[in-house]
């Protein structure tokens, strides 16, 4: 299981951004919320919101003072007026799936779930755009639309399961965001409903709307403008046909410089995927998938579109992988051959579960030219805090997900996988790059917000959160550390890739 | 990327925030048609120009805002590359920061995205003087919220654009151009039945009963899908110069003084029933309008079907204070006041260019 290890360290509700929220009591919130939800919409026992101490990051927990169940827009609009006049802090939750603790709870708050908020409510295929309550999973809607010929195009591999509205708070992405994009090139419209209960709606189903573009910032907002209640999506055309190509590789580096070589050729491809070989090794266990074990890298290299176009780019990207010096070049023969190769890719995870107690996933992004650098630098690391990681990367756009293998009994081990996960972090902003690339900061890495961000670029942050939470109860504490919490923690800003002393060697 | 220009620039802010004064920043000027109102000391953003760094294999390129786009357009091409979403030049000098705030997008862009779509980050001066960097050079970052997109269509409100990175692309291998003769009611139809199909199409342009289908490419997918749309071929140089005249605004079809409305408008809205000329891009979603009907009718037709309408040039006969841009719904207005708030507390930037709130 994904876990945290730095939660020992921080308990969840130790960041509030704005002033410390009255505390009413539990039982005066639940008697309000009484009133405007049904007795089956709201949880108050504390054996049900046990489900609700934590999200994908679990070793962060808290227990919420209730947990909403809202049915309607309505009851969402009543729930946030009740707590927006008791003072109460509200943490909107979709799925649960995120990586960062965006949905940990407060512990003098409400959490507001948006699961049963699960509807389809059209899939117009002339339009190419769907419309779907916040609470719809992912997958879910490309099913819908598949029957049209048409799908959702961003991907999380967390797809059965994540929310829509999860989904626009963190940005997500997927293995085919590079060509595709991530979830702020594929939402054109999201209603939502801010802390004082008012429903705004941010896009439109036309290609802009009039004004500055709120949909922007709403999307990777974490849940700390608003909450979601419906969401306009783009469908895309499925197309014809998808072919992976599997290539292996002695060296690191020789696969960094062909992910380059592909892109600088011009090449699009609609994923393009390195794992290393202890990923390998680990997940060719679990699904044998049929890795070339002794390989030092894995490259996989999807072309999609009409058979004719998948045939020219598959060439063109055969040329210049054999250039780059691949040992071995595999081209998928057919849809069963083609989800085997991504078989593995997408069991990183599970793998890892497999092998450690606990392992921790990362996700900074760096300039793709510094992938070898970086996994050189990640190595080094992984002698010096004696704890083995498995390294996953969507190369195509930089995104590194490193998974550090720990295991949560053993204090030394936790506190060890934390260094190493702030370690990496920095490394990456310091490589020009960012601390997270799809999971967003949530809790987690709060405190590396403060590496990339100056104090007044983080006094903007607060202030436009304030433009549309001025009473500051949304989803307090997340994603936006207090200029207070970086000045006691020390933390040095990197900026942008500017380190302070460039002299210095770092790895 | 810091440059002695800035300091210049944070001296001006900060003495017009001291004395109560306005600043309007602007690039070329080329976009001086399109506002609301223009208030403030003019205040030229060409101090600082030039490319800071381009990386044809990280596809991102960053410039200081003074740069021209034409000579980011001509590095590009060089190592077959470009801005996917083809800004319209209405000048020759159009700046990469006045292209940025003004958010316009060509041709391509229901294919590849609109500006706001490659804007991966941007360097800021807010109105207390303070230089903020947003956003980075890299595809995926979802640290802190999205500023970078929120300046992208600001019109030079929220804050002085210092730097900008952009996501570019590979141009494509091959380009064709097909024509078909077709009322504009059919041309909608077709153009929906295209777009729910995989099919290389980068731009359309129906007017005077022709529709005009850009695809691109690799060439053997363009040969396989020019027969599904039909028409005719276009020779390569007649089409360019029909893209360009499209993008520019200078297709015949933007001379003469009548108002120019831009219309965006939800993929299956219908032909409009509107007096006047259209031009119908982007598969049917923008409508270019020359005409006079009067601006509450026409935006409320538009409206109606879901869309919004932009008094795009007034002509001399239209009264703006029926408002250039679509009014905002109150809650949206709301917001948007405290953002202008957040970034620009005592109102420096070019008070009213949207709207008279902000
Ligand atoms: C195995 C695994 C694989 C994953 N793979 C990927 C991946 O490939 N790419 C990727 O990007 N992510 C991935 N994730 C992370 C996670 O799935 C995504 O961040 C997802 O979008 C979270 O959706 P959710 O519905 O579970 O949201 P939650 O975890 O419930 O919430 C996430 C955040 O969204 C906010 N939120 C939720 N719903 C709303 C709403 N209606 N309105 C306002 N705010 C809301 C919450 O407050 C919280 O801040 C993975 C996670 C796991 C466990
Ligand atoms: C369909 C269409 C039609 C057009 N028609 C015409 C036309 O007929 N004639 C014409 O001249 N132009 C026209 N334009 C506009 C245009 O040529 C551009 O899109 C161009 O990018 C403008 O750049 P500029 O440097 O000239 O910006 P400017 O016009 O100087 O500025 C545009 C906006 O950006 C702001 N701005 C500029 N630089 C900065 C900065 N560094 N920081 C913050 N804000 C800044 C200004 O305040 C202003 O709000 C049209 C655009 C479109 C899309």
């Amino acid at each position: 299981m994904s876990a945290s290890p730095q939660a020992h360290a921080n308990t969840a509700n130790s960041h509030s951004t704005a002033a410390a929220p009255t505390v009413v009591s539990r039982a005066a919130l639940i008697a309000e919320l009484a009133r405007v939800l049904p007795a089956d919409c709201l949880i108050t026992d504390t054996g049900r919101l046990r489900a609700y101490e934590c999200d994908g990051l679990m070793l962060m927990r808290e227990m919420p003072l209730a947990v909403a169940l809202p049915t309607t827009e309505a009851q969402v609009v009543a729930v946030l007026r009740t707590c927006h006049r008791l003072g109460v802090p509200v943490v909107p939750r979709g799925a649960g799936t995120g990586l960062s603790g965006g949905a940990t709870p407060h512990k003098n708050g409400l959490v507001l779930s948006t699961a049963r908020m699960n509807r389809i409510v059209s899939v117009d295929r002339l339009a190419q755009q769907a419309v779907v309550q916040p609470g719809v999973r992912n997958l879910a809607v490309s099913e819908a639309a598949a029957p049209h010929g048409l799908y959702y195009a961003p991907d999380p591999s967390s797809q059965i399961a994540c929310s829509i509205g999860g989904n626009v708070a963190e940005n997500s992405g997927g293995v085919h965001c590079l060509k595709y994009g991530l979830t702020v090139h594929n939402v054109l419209r999201v209603r939502m409903v801010s802390m004082a209960g008012d429903v705004m709606e941010v896009g439109s189903a036309a290609p802009d709307s009039p004004g500055y573009d709120l949909l922007a910032v709403t999307i990777g907002s974490e849940g700390l403008l608003g909450v979601v209640t419906e969401v306009t999506v783009k469908l895309m055309p499925r197309p014809r046909v998808a072919r992976c190509v599997l290539a292996a590789f002695d060296d690191v580096r020789r696969a960094g410089q062909a992910v380059a070589d592909i892109i600088a050729a011009g090449i699009i491809p609609a994923g393009l995927e390195m794992m290393d070989q202890a990923t390998t090794v680990a997940v060719e266990a679990f699904v044998h998938a049929g890795y070339p074990l002794d390989a030092a890298a894995i490259l996989l290299c999807e072309a999609d579109g009409t058979a004719e176009e998948v045939e020219d780019e598959i060439a063109r990207v055969r040329t210049l992988l054999d250039a780059a010096g691949a040992t071995e070049i595999r081209v998928s023969d057919g849809e069963a051959e083609r989800l085997r190769f991504w078989a593995g890719r997408k069991a990183a995870f599970p793998a890892a579960g497999r092998i450690s107690p606990d392992y921790y996933c990362m996700d900074g992004t760096i300039p793709r030219r510094k992938l070898a650098d970086m996994l050189e630098a990640m190595n080094a690391m992984s002698d010096k805090y004696g704890l083995r990681c498995l390294n996953v990367f969507h190369a195509g756009d930089g995104n590194l997900h490193p998974l550090i293998l720990f295991d949560s009994n053993d204090a030394d081990s936790l506190h060890r996988a934390e260094a190493f996960g702030v370690e990496i972090l920095e490394l990456s902003v310091a490589l020009g790059g960012t601390i997270t690339g799809e999971h967003g900061v949530g809790l987690e890495k709060i405190n590396q917000m403060c590496v990339q961000f100056a104090p007044d670029e983080l006094d903007l942050f607060h202030r436009v959160k304030a433009a549309f939470d001025p009473a500051g109860l949304m989803n307090p504490g997340k994603a936006v550390p207090t200029l207070h919490r970086c000045a006691e923690m020390g933390r040095m800003h990197v900026h942008h890739g500017e380190l302070p002393h460039p002299d210095l060697p770092r790895f | 990327m810091t440059h002695p220009f800035h300091s210049t620039l944070r001296e001006l802010v900060l003495d017009a925030s001291t004395r109560g004064r306005t600043l309007r920043p602007h690039g070329s000027g080329s976009k001086d048609f399109l506002a609301q109102q223009l208030a403030g000391a003019p205040l030229d953003m060409r101090g600082a120009q030039g490319v800071i760094a381009y990386e044809p294999s990280e596809l991102y390129i960053t410039a200081h805002a003074g740069t021209r786009v034409a000579d980011i357009e001509t590095l590009l091409a060089g190592r077959q590359q470009m801005l996917a979403f083809e800004p319209p030049h209405f000048g020759p000098g159009v700046t990469v920061g006045g292209m940025v705030a003004s958010g316009l997008s060509g041709p391509r862009r229901m294919a590849a995205g609109s500006l706001r779509d490659f804007v991966l980050g941007v360097t800021v001066m807010d109105g207390q003087g303070r230089v903020l960097q947003f956003g980075g050079q890299v595809m995926k970052n979802v640290a802190g919220f999205d500023v970078s997109r929120l300046i992208a269509g600001s019109f030079g409100t929220l804050g002085l654009i210092l730097d900008v990175t952009l996501k570019v692309l590979p141009l494509p291998q091959a380009e064709q151009t097909r024509m078909l003769e077709l009322d504009d009611a059919l041309a909608l139809l077709r153009l929906r039945e295209w777009g729910a199909q995989p099919l290389p199409i980068s731009a359309t342009c129906w007017h005077g009963g022709r529709l005009h289908v850009r695809l691109s490419g690799a060439q053997v997918a363009l040969d396989a899908a020019a027969p599904l749309i039909g028409g005719e071929a276009v020779d390569a140089v007649e089409a360019a110069a029909l893209w360009r005249s499209v993008r520019n605004h200078t297709h015949a079809f933007f001379d003469g003084d009548a108002p120019l409305w831009r219309v965006a408008l939800p993929p299956t809205a219908p032909h409009l029933a509107l007096d006047g000329d259209c031009l119908t891009e982007w598969n049917g979603l923008q409508r270019w309008l020359r005409s006079d009907t009067d601006a509450d009718a026409l935006r409320h037709v538009v409206g109606a079907l879901g869309g919004h309408a932009t008094l795009f040039r007034g002509g001399r006969t239209v009264d703006r204070a029926l408002g250039v841009f679509e009014p905002l719904k109150p809650e949206v207005m709301a917001v948007s006041q405290r953002l202008k708030q957040a970034f620009d507390p005592s109102g420096v930037f070019s008070p009213g260019r949207l709207y008279p709130e902000l």
